[in-house]
């Protein structure tokens, strides 16, 4: 995972509240080689979707804190003035599918004019008829038909609206892509048939995907690195066939045996308790109460080691 | 009252068990769309001919695409819709929304389980209160009693120490609570059955199975029946005695749950399982094999067989003309599908 093409750095997004700052995203660091997709996992309430909008600095007025360093190409984009960050990255190097984004589109809108969008507004295309040529080469990508292009939303499905959102997220071709739950709202087959899109993309292109999900089977679809949150903080990251034989953390071995399987029988275990407020959040490991192994020096907190090429934040591998 | 026996062709492999608690017989709920409320257009047929019948303590479960009609079949079966075809018979008791007095006894009967926890309960009610009220409508009126049954449906879902409980607010639960206090709510006036509608889609993994351990859990210990509408087959094994498939407001495969995952026999049934991975590394090398296409409308639905347009092994001539009857493929496995019986189809051309 060296020569990262993309390298987060101790990130942390605070948001404001009335009884205090929400520590959504405190202190994550992970790299990222161009060209892989990396699956963030965990469950809701972790910071997995404050992670994707810290990433693309798609913050909401009540930030109380926005730090860290975040390198894409080896630029530092944290340090860009936000006129320029809009510039020179968003859309350009990095776009975002957002949450339940089927529902996202301008329904007064034809859908080859919101895709077209952002072409447009960076300049990287000198006329419309250029644009709708890239956004019909995109709908290709993804499965749509082009007669598709003139439609309103609604005159779409939700699997094609999903599939349309994903097409705006490519048109300017940008080297990241972070999805937020891309499927989480569609049906078994759509969401297998979009998955197969996405298989083919990254196939077929160098792009390099951020995926965050709450759902491990069908994660596992589309993963070569898994990292595990847990509240507001990358407990483990590893390879996912490290993850899905043989995960390293406490928490992702409780959380692959929570995972109901279809085809193979296991005795399924739930994770007692429930995760930490965010707001105060306990000194020491964040999982230390619910963890099976938990011992004396869980009251510190652990540090990340690197075992096997996997990063774990847990002291029992000190 | 002597239970109602009856039964079909259609029927006859489908009664697991001699103890029928529930029996839908052509259960059919067509809501009406009118133009300026006014002009009829048309019907959406959102259950078109549903049969089965479920055993004392026996858990079902219902899987389906959204759209299919599985809501709808749920909230029929609880007497929420008058069926506009068809009826329910309750442990010998024909349910039909015309006797008030057996209306208001089959709703003792039956718990429902929603999908939303927190849109299910009304937030400005303390726990105490929203188990309270079922009781007060349903006319236990002394004191000690409902409070002795409040405390035992709270320990029952586990939400104890019962005290802590009593005097919170939904809002103050988290969402796996939340759920547990929905059961127990649909548990506190001791039904026969209970209709959940997709119980766990809005919970996180760990929750899931807690839930669902629950849920079993009480099955078995006071002998409730179980329908269980899901859209997620993974989650099933875990669960039901036996699996529903329905696909365009009807049944289209009814199978034991081990059955039915092990030999999976209509092909949207088998295209729902290839479609559900299981976590596994090796999954990034392969593409699933899943049929294009988009569920049929039920206002106007495809003649003949609903999945024909997206069937990978549609006969030609047959499929897209003839609705294919249930055709028995095991014991108490039934497959509308033409590929187990097409030597008895009625050839035109």
């Amino acid at each position: 995972m060296q020569n990262g093409f993309l390298r987060v750095e101790d990130l942390k997004l605070h948001f404001r509240t009335t009884r205090g700052p929400v520590q959504a995203v405190d202190g994550v660091t992970f790299h990222q080689a161009r060209g892989r997709t990396l699956v963030v996992v965990g469950e809701s309430g972790s910071g997995k979707s404050s992670l994707a909008k810290a990433i693309l600095r798609l913050l909401p007025r009540n930030v109380h804190k926005y730090e860290g360093r975040i390198f894409m190409d080896d630029v530092d984009v944290m340090r860009l003035t936000n006129e320029r960050f809009r510039r020179q990255v968003r859309w350009v190097k990095a776009a975002l599918v957002p949450q339940a984004a089927q529902n996202a589109l301008n329904p007064v809108l034809r859908v080859q004019d919101q895709v077209a969008e952002p072409l447009l507004t960076h300049g990287k295309v000198k006329s419309k008829e250029q644009a709708y040529e890239r956004v019909a080469e995109v709908f290709g990508l993804v499965g749509l038909p082009t007669d598709f292009m003139t439609r309103y939303p609604f005159e779409l499905s939700g699997g094609m609206r999903q599939r349309t959102a994903i097409a705006m997220a490519l048109v300017t071709s940008p080297d990241l892509i972070v999805m937020d739950e891309p499927t989480s709202a569609l049906d078994v087959l759509t969401q297998a048939n979009l998955m197969n899109v996405l298989k083919r993309l990254k196939q077929s292109t160098e792009m390099t995907f951020i995926l965050i999900t709450h759902d491990i089977a069908t994660a596992s679809d589309l993963a070569d690195d898994v990292a595990v949150m847990y509240a507001g903080q990358i407990v483990e990251q590893s390879t996912a066939r490290r993850f899905y034989t043989a995960p390293l953390h406490p928490y992702s071995k409780m959380l692959m045996s929570s995972v109901p399987t279809l085809r193979e029988d296991k005795e399924l275990q739930h994770i007692p308790g429930s995760p930490p407020s965010l707001i105060n959040p306990p000194r020491g490991c964040r999982f230390a109460d619910r963890c099976p192994a938990r011992f004396d020096k869980c009251d510190q907190e652990p540090p990340v080691r690197e075992v096997d090429g996997s990063r774990v934040k847990c002291w029992l591998f000190e | 009252m002597k239970p109602i026996q009856v039964f079909d062709k259609t029927m006859r492999a489908d009664a697991a068990a001699d103890d029928v608690l529930l029996s839908v017989e052509d259960l059919h709920k067509w809501f009406e769309i009118k133009r300026m409320g006014l002009f009829h257009i048309g019907d959406v047929k959102a259950v078109d001919g549903v049969s089965f019948q479920l055993a004392r303590g026996e858990s079902v479960t219902v899987v389906g695409e959204s759209g299919c009609g599985k809501s709808t079949l749920a909230r029929t079966i609880l007497g929420l819709y008058g069926p506009t075809k068809g009826r329910i018979v309750f442990d010998g008791r024909v349910i039909d929304g015309q006797d008030r007095e057996a209306m208001d006894w089959y709703r003792r009967q039956v718990g429902f389980v929603q999908q939303d926890p927190f849109g299910a309960l009304p937030p400005f009610m303390t726990v105490h209160r929203i188990l309270d009220e079922p009781l007060v409508i349903n006319g236990i009126k002394e004191p000690e009693e409902r409070e002795r049954r409040i405390r035992k449906a709270l320990e029952d879902v586990r939400l104890v120490t019962v005290d802590d409980y009593l005097t919170k607010f939904p809002h103050q639960l988290s969402g796996g609570q939340q759920q547990r206090l929905v059961i127990a709510r649909a548990i506190i006036l001791e039904p026969k059955l209970i209709v959940a509608d997709e119980p766990v889609s809005m919970l996180d993994a760990s929750v899931r199975v807690e839930i669902m351990q629950l849920l079993g859990r009480l099955q078995s210990q006071y002998n409730i029946s179980i329908i269980y509408i899901t859209h997620d087959l993974s989650t099933v094994r875990f669960f039901s005695d036996r699996i529903f498939v329905m696909y365009g407001a009807k049944l289209i495969e009814k199978a034991r749950t081990k059955d039915l995952l092990a030999n999976p026999s209509h092909p949207y049934a088998q295209a729902l399982m290839n479609a559900i991975p299981d976590p596994d590394a090796d999954n990034v090398e392969r593409f699933r094999e899943v049929p294009g296409g988009e569920p049929p409308s039920l206002m106007n639905p495809p003649a003949g067989c609903r999945f024909h347009p997206r069937c990978p092994a549609v006969i030609k001539g047959l499929c897209d003309v003839q609705e294919p009857p249930h055709f028995q493929r095991g014991d108490h496995h039934l497959v509308a599908c033409w590929l187990y019986g097409e030597e008895h189809a009625e050839r035109t051309a």
